[in-house]
């Protein structure tokens, strides 16, 4: 459904993206990751015909970025990054101009309009100027727009920066939705929301590819340190949680051992570099090291590895 | 692309433009000063030297649409390229050249409305003393046409950057250059002062004022506002090679 092949943005001297190549399958939820200016915007926006690439190219539902630019935007939505609006605009009122210029009309306009002030959850922020709207309202509204002429293909510039908690969980929710019947490129930064939501993720790392894959094989390919988290009864160690902590690096093979003294425990986080000295799983010499020292064992469990440290290690 | 969706098309683009400008007090602000101004300009010969003419008004008029008309075109792109929405606004199935319609035939409706308010002057001295309509109708379309130019240097000075000052002042300075060019055969060798006379606003505004219609006046008019909105048009088509 979308397909890119050596993508390349240069401006001036500075390539933003260079050579990207990959490809979104029909009905697919693809998360687009990488750092602030790891060239995440830059290839939305060539995707989406606002700025034509240096070299490459790049087909959505078949159509050239380049040679059908118009074919390809009647055909996406597209929430641009800070999702711009015309603030001195009533909320359903702009709706009913992207109506206008996107050439619905008639009983096919009303429905579209009316189904997504429904789906996003708009019905009371018809009649209000967007400039009045709260930040979740926005953001809705710029997705009800995005997707008001029902297309195949969503591109959505981080819809859900700046948003609290429960809004961030309220579009998440959306995009789920869609899932079943939409194609959608979503770029963020929010890695739990990239786990919870994507079929794949597309990690950009200086604008080159790091990385693609389904969120929980990148995790295993990540595999890296083993670590564990230990917490012990304060007092455990006569000498104290420096003590403690002493013997854990002596005795226990980690590479790294680290303690927080959190008053109603001691806590350590102990971790083993993937080497063959080190035991598959250290955490039954945990156990008996513990058992040995006469401590209090109040917790004793292995950590997962965590998406987030599968992108630091990728683009750093 | 058939030619009723893209007109339709265009008519969106078009009131929303409109909109903008009604929304704001910006163009009430200029029309309102640009009314009073021209008042006086009208009102000066009429009691000061007792005739009724239009002439102090028309050859003075331009000079006033120099400030106003760049103040009223300088938000087109400009605010749009600044607040992001331009963004909005070219991935929409839209052609480049039906925004740079919408929003030039936007700035071309405040215009005329500005124009018409001062309409009410000669109307006044329709009735108080017996002027040449034939020269009052043929100064109004010179104005209107000197305007519909100054628009459209306008809209492609405001299309060049996110600043609106800065367009202000680019569409002010190319605006003077034709106005001022018409000022200077006095001082010129004759070569000169014909190609001055023909580049600036005046001699075409004068014949016009004169009630005199020639098809070469109306073609230097056309070709400067399609020289500019040509521009324009380059302009956003480079945009979206870089930003």
């Amino acid at each position: 459904m979308i397909t890119l092949k050596g993508l390349t943005k240069r401006f001036g001297d500075v390539s933003a993206v260079s050579e990207l190549s990959f490809e979104v399958q029909p009905r697919e939820v693809v998360g687009f990751l990488g750092p602030n200016g790891a060239g995440k915007t830059t290839t939305l926006r060539m995707l989406a015909g606002f700025l034509a690439p240096t070299s490459g190219t790049a087909e959505l539902a078949g159509f050239d970025v380049r040679r059908d630019s118009l074919e390809v935007r009647r055909r996406i939505g597209y929430l641009p990054e800070n999702n711009p609006l015309y603030e001195e605009m009533d909320a359903g009122e702009y709706l009913e101009w992207i109506a206008d210029v996107r050439g619905l009309s008639g009983p096919a306009r009303s429905a579209r309009i009316r189904s997504g002030v429904e789906a996003c959850g708009l019905g009371e922020a018809v009649a209000k100027p967007i400039g009045l709207l709260s930040k979740g309202f926005r953001q809705r509204l710029g997705l009800a727009a995005a997707m008001l002429h029902d297309p195949d293909i969503l591109l959505l510039d981080e819809p859900t920066s700046g948003l609290d908690p429960n809004k961030t969980r309220e579009v998440r929710d959306l995009i789920l939705r869609l899932k079943e019947a939409k194609t959608v490129l979503i770029s963020t930064h929010i890695l739990p929301e990239v786990e919870a939501v994507c079929d794949r993720a597309v990690i950009l790392h200086k604008g080159r590819l790091a990385a693609v894959g389904a969120p929980r094989e990148l995790l295993r390919q990540a595999g890296g340190a083993a670590r564990v988290r230990l917490c012990l009864k304060p007092g455990s160690e006569p000498g104290g949680i420096g003590a403690a902590r002493a013997v854990l690096e002596a005795e226990a093979g980690a590479s790294g051992v680290e303690a927080v003294d959190a008053r109603e425990q001691w806590e350590f986080t102990l971790e083993f570099a993937p080497d063959a000295a080190a035991p598959a799983d250290p955490r039954e010499a945990l156990f008996r090291l513990s058992v040995g020292r006469g401590w209090t064992l109040l917790e004793l469990r292995r950590l997962e590895a965590t998406f987030e440290s599968v992108f630091r290690e990728l683009t750093l | 692309m058939n030619a009723r969706a893209s007109y339709l098309r265009t008519k969106a683009l078009y009131l929303r433009e409109l909109r903008g400008y009604f929304d704001t007090p910006a163009a009430y602000v200029v029309a309102i000063v640009n009314l009073l101004l021209s008042g006086y300009l009208f009102a000066s010969p009429l009691f000061l030297q007792n005739r009724a003419v239009l002439d102090s008004f028309t050859s003075a008029a331009p000079l006033l649409f120099l400030f106003f008309i760049p103040a009223v075109t300088m938000r087109l792109y400009s605010e749009e390229l600044k607040s992001g929405t331009y963004e909005l606004l070219a991935t929409l199935p839209v052609l480049d050249e039906e925004i740079l319609a919408a929003k030039y035939l936007a700035a071309l409706t405040v215009f005329t409305f500005m124009l018409a308010g001062t309409l009410l002057y000669p109307v006044t001295l329709f009735a108080l003393g017996r002027p040449d309509w034939g020269a009052a109708a043929g100064a109004y379309a010179g104005l209107w046409l000197t305007g519909a130019c100054l628009a459209a240097i306008g809209v492609w000075a405001s299309s060049l950057t996110r600043n609106q000052v800065v367009a202000f002042i680019i569409a002010f300075l190319i605006g003077f250059v034709l106005f001022a060019a018409g000022k200077v055969h006095d001082f010129m060798p004759p070569g000169a002062a014909a190609l001055a006379d023909f580049l600036g606003f005046d001699s075409h505004l004068n014949r016009l004022a004169r009630g005199v219609l020639d098809t070469r006046d109306l073609a230097y008019y056309a070709s400067v506002a399609g020289y500019f909105l040509y521009l324009a048009a380059l302009d956003a088509r480079t945009r979206r090679l870089t930003p």
